[in-house]
């Protein structure tokens, strides 16, 4: 069988897309630099007294550069539709865009369907009113939904992520696999990597693992930085002192020396890591608990049953994510029993946890700060006053009063930091520490490949190109709700 | 002021001292020490052989007075070992096997200048260090000369016509490169500009316009000694890159800010020209606020660098940290943490003063 080429039998159109594109960054390129020296438009005042430009030149630029800008994107749609559509016959982009549907639908659907109703969906509806958030949110889609496609429906991706292939090895993007079977896909689309594994499934199963850890340690980190930087805004005095020395202490660890101290097998055989998710994973436990008891605690007939059922679940998993094979630590000298194995219904695999204990503890400090700031800022409103004066407790104050009131700047930090963790996650990767080495997560493959980047770089670019995408989609994401949310 | 910096000192050497011993604490946790021991004795090593020679060089000794030892109020370990013919044996943390009893000094610490030898390379901690630093030094160097003024330029040139085709290019530009880690543009760059096969280097080799296999190159070892443009600028490329972006994006908010102040629209009105307002009026008062960013950003930068330096083969200070944590080398480790706690540290120290010093308007409470 023939190897694919780029774009198959699409190839006639790469003319007009290369020549669109080259025009469009011309045109931009030229337009802002004249905008840089160029005197304002002349103005002329009409008899009814409005004012009037000419369009000249700069108007005509300015729609050449449109029409360039649509037909970029015009073709780049006509590459997907078609790709979609005709699948390989379309070369190894069409090969994808088959792949990838139900990505595409999942996303059509979601937008069309926020779009239609943009105007009771509050700050997520406004989101469609920005460009940019649009933009972002809909990188950040893509890779949420390709993941977990591809990790839990096992849909997306051609071939299992860890078995190699006879003859694959550093084989360039769409070359045919030898021998395939005939219910198996014909193609490396992305070609192989050192190991003859399929580069383009263990990119989307890579998604998986980032998109599952990233936003999960992200939201313990808030939980843990949320109920400790609120007292220690609210109170001051000797709790802030403590916990802003602890958070600065933290901080002050370059975040890569503090990796190879918590995540090597040394440091996972001493338990360590198992103490310290008994300590973080309870923050959330203690969060909800105190949110529910501080809002009811005059009602107890809807506080107490409320409370056992909420508290009773949290605990419940809280042991679960805890304890492993019926121990919440078990080292060669001691074992503290856990839950035992039938209550057990997810046990964490140790260099997950390893990883995500260490990601949440970088974090929070940082989340710390930030609420910390905003509770000081806030507790000097006249609503708090207003509550203290009603007789209102402290935690009610600070949760169902200050932290409403913090939740813009508290959403926007949020989405940097699922980037920044992703980042985090990378880093980690690109040092081989945590995850096994045959794990399909980006920043482990950007370390494996990484020896051979002279030689071959196809293994290489797909998962940087995506985590840069990632990232950038959280950036712009956070840019647009920012901007949405100052808007009021 | 003076009591200020005093307090401020004071603190610094608390969080010091703390995170040493954290640092310390981490490393002498049994199983890193029997890693040690059989690393530097030898991989089959038994149980009780891995004890003896812990315990022969004062490993086991309790956590406390081992950091004592380090620091220099303790004295140093002592053993005394009866070999096979007999000989007694003294070997000791502060002085050599074979000195005569009255030349040993008991405290070799910290306090006394005496920083420890590295088990991997077996040699003084302290002049290792300083070579790495220095190196290091001359990488950070070339990174902000090439980083302050790129985010400087494209922060000033973004927010003096907030809004405009030129703002939202820059500003995506600089979210782009906030969004783009180290191990992400260096890989990127690599293979655009030092691979011989892809990229940019086939075609220039081809036309003929250059006379080696690669534009640039894609490892920066020889930069140690003879730093040249071509071995050294795709580490100091990829650095600024991902540090620019936030400062540039600090820039541009505070000049937005500073465009809409009153006295620039009176400037305006009185029919100062736009390059006039910007240059004369604007530019000044937009410029304090980035340099506390750029100061909070040098430790950021120490942590691209222990990734750049890794990525490019570079022989500096985070090449060190990343060989001195993985092979646990205890006291190689504790020497690199101090340094990069001090460079946080001080660097938090000088931004906070100078945002004082260059502001009037806040005063220190």
């Amino acid at each position: 069988m023939e190897p694919l080429t780029w774009t198959g039998s699409l190839s006639f159109l790469n003319l007009f897309f290369a020549l669109a594109v080259g025009v469009f960054t011309i045109m931009l390129v030229g337009q802002i630099l004249t905008s840089l020296f160029a005197s304002e438009q002349p103005t002329s005042i009409r008899s009814d007294g409005t004012i009037a430009t000419s369009a000249g030149i700069g108007g005509l630029a300015n729609f050449a550069l449109k029409v360039t800008f649509i037909a970029v994107i015009a073709l780049s749609a006509v590459y997907l539709l078609a790709g979609v559509v005709m699948g390989t016959n379309a070369g190894i982009f069409g090969g994808i865009a088959q792949r990838l549907t139900p990505v595409w639908i999942g996303m059509l659907v979601i937008f069309v369907v926020s779009i239609k109703l943009k105007r009771s969906l509050g700050l997520y509806g406004k989101l469609f009113d920005s460009t940019v958030g649009m933009i972002g949110f809909a990188l950040v889609l893509f890779w949420v939904l390709a993941g977990v496609m591809a990790g839990v429906f096992d849909l997306i991706v051609t071939h299992d992520s860890l078995s190699q292939a006879s003859g694959m090895k550093n084989k360039l993007p769409g070359t045919p696999l030898r021998g395939a079977e005939d219910g198996e896909f014909q193609w490396y689309l992305l070609g192989g990597d050192n190991l003859a594994r399929d580069v383009f499934s263990r990119l989307f199963k890579g998604a998986w693992t980032v998109v599952l850890i990233a936003p999960f340690a992200t939201i313990f980190a808030f939980m843990v930085g949320i109920t400790l930087g609120l007292p220690a805004g609210y109170y001051g005095g000797r709790l802030d002192t403590f916990l802003s020395f602890a958070a600065n202490l933290i901080l002050a660890f370059p975040v890569i020396l503090l990796f190879y101290l918590l995540v090597t097998p040394e440091i996972v055989a001493t338990g360590i890591p198992n103490y310290m998710a008994a300590v973080l994973f309870i923050f959330p436990v203690v969060f909800f608990g105190i949110l529910l008891n501080s809002r009811y605690h005059t009602q107890p007939a809807i506080r107490t049953p409320l409370l056992i059922v909420v508290l009773g679940a949290l605990v419940w998993v809280y042991l679960a994510l805890i304890s492993n094979e019926g121990y919440i630590i078990s080292t060669k000298e001691y074992s503290i029993l856990g839950l035992p194995q039938i209550l057990d219904f997810y046990d964490m695999d140790p260099s997950i946890l390893v990883v995500f204990v260490s990601v949440v503890f970088v974090n929070a400090p940082t989340v710390f700060r930030i609420v910390r700031g905003l509770a000081l800022d806030i507790k000097t409103r006249d609503y708090v006053a207003a509550a203290q004066t009603r007789g209102e407790g402290p935690w009610y104050i600070m949760l169902w009063e200050i932290l409403p009131n913090a939740r813009g700047p508290l959403i926007v930090d949020f989405c940097l930091r699922i980037g920044y963790t992703t980042i985090l996650l990378g880093t980690l990767g690109f040092f081989g520490l945590g995850l096994e080495s045959e794990s399909p997560d980006w920043g482990t493959t950007i370390n494996t490949g990484r020896t051979l980047i002279r030689a071959y770089i196809h293994p290489l670019l797909p998962p940087a190109v995506s985590l840069l995408t990632l990232v950038l989609g959280l950036n712009l994401l956070a840019d647009g709700l920012r901007e949405e949310s100052l808007r009021d | 002021m003076g009591t200020f910096i005093l307090r401020r000192l004071g603190q610094m050497l608390l969080t010091a001292i703390c995170l040493t011993f954290i640092v310390f604490f981490m490393t002498n946790l049994l199983p890193n020490l029997e890693k040690l021991a059989k690393t530097q004795g030898n991989f089959r090593m038994s149980e009780e052989a891995v004890t003896s020679w812990l315990g022969d060089r004062g490993y086991l000794a309790p956590l406390p007075y081992k950091f004592g030892q380090w620091v220099g109020v303790v004295p140093g370990w002592v053993t005394e070992k009866i070999d096979d013919d007999g000989v007694t044996k003294v070997t000791g943390r502060c002085f050599l096997p074979n000195t005569h009893t009255q030349d040993r000094s008991r405290f070799c610490g910290v306090l006394q200048g005496h920083w420890g030898t590295s088990t991997v390379f077996k040699t003084n901690v302290d002049g290792l260090v300083a070579k790495r630093l220095a190196a290091t030094g001359k990488l950070m160097g070339f990174v902000l000369l090439l980083m302050v003024p790129m985010a400087l330029i494209v922060g000033v040139l973004a927010g003096m016509r907030e809004g405009s085709k030129l703002d939202r290019t820059l500003s995506t530009f600089s979210i782009a490169s906030t969004a783009t880690p180290e191990y992400v543009s260096g890989v990127i760059f690599i293979a655009l500009f030092a691979s011989s096969k892809f990229g940019i280097s086939p075609l220039l080799a081809e036309w003929g316009w250059i006379d080696t296999k690669t534009l640039l190159l894609g490892s920066a070892k020889q930069a140690v000694e003879d730093a040249t443009f071509r071995n050294f600028f795709l580490p100091v490329l990829t650095i600024s890159l991902y540090g620019m972006g936030y400062i540039a994006r600090m820039t541009r908010a505070s000049m937005a800010e500073v465009m809409t102040a009153q006295y620039v629209r009176t400037a305006r009105l009185k029919g100062v020209s736009f390059r006039n307002v910007v240059m004369k009026h604007a530019l000044r008062n937009a410029l304090i606020a980035p340099f506390t960013v750029i100061m909070l950003q040098v430790p950021w930068l120490l942590n691209g660098v222990v990734i750049v330096e890794t990525l490019f083969a570079y022989d500096g200070f985070g090449r060190l940290l990343v060989q001195a944590a993985s092979n646990n080398d205890i006291e190689l480790l504790m020497a690199v943490s101090v340094v990069s706690v001090i460079v946080v540290l001080v660097t938090q120290l000088i931004s906070d003063v100078g945002y004082v010093f260059l502001n009037p308007r806040i005063r220190i409470s």
